[in-house]
């Protein structure tokens, strides 16, 4: 257990390192995440060597969110006095999002398929 | 009572207390819309204002609950390293699929908001809004939003994301596995790779990649996208 914190927590730490050398406009946690990536990949970290602390953190990620949440009640004021705007906007916006995303890669993905099924028969 | 209401214990206690009961709570109801982030956040705002207790002071206690939030994200490498194959074989899609998905992001609430008459610093803190807080923040403070309402947002909308996304997807007949992952993962961050997550491993993986791509678009274009849109319109 110390072992696989102690990776992870490596992971985050030369994100950070990165992010004050470089001042990339980037979290460390996503660099520490590419790094974790391309460590596993590379196979200098066994997936067993992780797996079982990156499972507890991921299946409960959305708890971690609670404490920023309660911050909404420091802007109580700016978001009453533009609700429907705010709301309206957000929440039509992802929707936008998931269908444009969706959308656009399905038909990719359809033209792909039948790109490589075409060269086979073709073949 | 009030110092001991502020104490990082009972803060971190409570915090983990009250978001066991509202996880039950949706076990028992299996009323969706009960999400256990959205139901805690709105018991523990309660409980603060009725006890007036200043956010700074539950913040103090809860930073500790906070930090674990880098690590988690750090740790989504792990279903990432295991779809990297098939990732791999369709980067193409995925690029092209992300970078609509984040124009059409920015310029989606931007166009709204400014519509139903937003005030201009409210709209420069939407404009990142659907990427994890962290560079979402980051975002919204180098455009000249209002960062701390910028993440207010983003908790929102991860939380609607994760509550109606799939079921979106289903009415806009999104139907392949890998699109509705990664969809949610750039539309609904951190919060709806954890609904993902709940799903399966796969559909996880594909999320914690549009959590990423999007992440990284928001934060090298949105700037950029503001700045065009700017030409048209007077943000």
């Amino acid at each position: 257990m110390i072992k696989q914190c102690a990776i992870i927590l490596g992971c985050l730490t030369i994100g950070e390192l990165i992010v004050s050398l470089t001042g990339i406009k980037l979290p460390a946690s996503i660099i520490g995440m590419i790094l974790l990536t391309v460590s596993l990949r590379a196979g200098w970290i066994k997936v067993q060597s992780v797996k079982e602390i990156a499972d507890l953190l991921t299946k409960n990620l959305a708890f971690f969110f609670v404490p920023s949440g309660v911050a909404i009640m420091l802007y109580l004021k700016v978001i009453q006095a533009s609700f429907w705007p705010i709301v309206i906007s957000a929440l039509g916006s992802t929707v936008i999002i998931l269908m444009v995303t969706g959308w656009v890669h399905q038909v990719l993905r359809k033209k792909g398929a039948s790109k490589v099924s075409t060269a086979t028969t073709h073949d | 009572m009030i110092s001991f209401f502020q104490s990082q214990t009972f803060v971190i206690a409570f915090t983990f207390l009250v978001y066991y009961l509202a996880q039950k709570l949706q076990q028992k109801t299996k009323i969706i819309i009960l999400n256990p982030i959205l139901v805690s956040i709105i018991i523990i705002i309660l409980f603060l204002s009725v006890f007036n207790i200043k956010y700074e002071s539950y913040h103090e206690g809860s930073k500790l609950i906070e930090f674990f939030l880098k690590p988690a994200v750090v740790a989504l490498g792990v279903p990432l390293y295991q779809q990297l194959e098939k990732i791999r074989k369709q980067t193409f899609q995925i690029l092209i699929s992300q970078l609509a998905g984040c124009i059409a992001g920015v310029v989606s609430v931007v166009l709204i908001a400014k519509l139903l008459g937003a005030p201009k610093e409210v709209i420069l803190s939407l404009a990142p809004k659907s990427v994890t807080t962290p560079i979402a923040m980051e975002v919204s403070r180098a455009v000249g939003g209002i960062p701390p309402l910028t993440a207010s947002v983003v908790i929102v909308v991860g939380i609607f994301g994760s509550i109606f996304g799939y079921a979106i997807m289903k009415l806009a007949r999104v139907k392949n596995p890998i699109s509705q992952g990664l969809s949610m993962g750039t539309a609904a961050h951190a919060v709806g790779t954890s609904k993902s997550m709940q799903i399966s491993s796969n559909f996880g993986a594909f999320s914690s990649l549009g959590l990423i791509m999007n992440g990284i678009f928001t934060a090298i274009l949105a700037p950029y996208i503001l700045q065009i849109m700017s030409i048209w319109i007077d943000i």
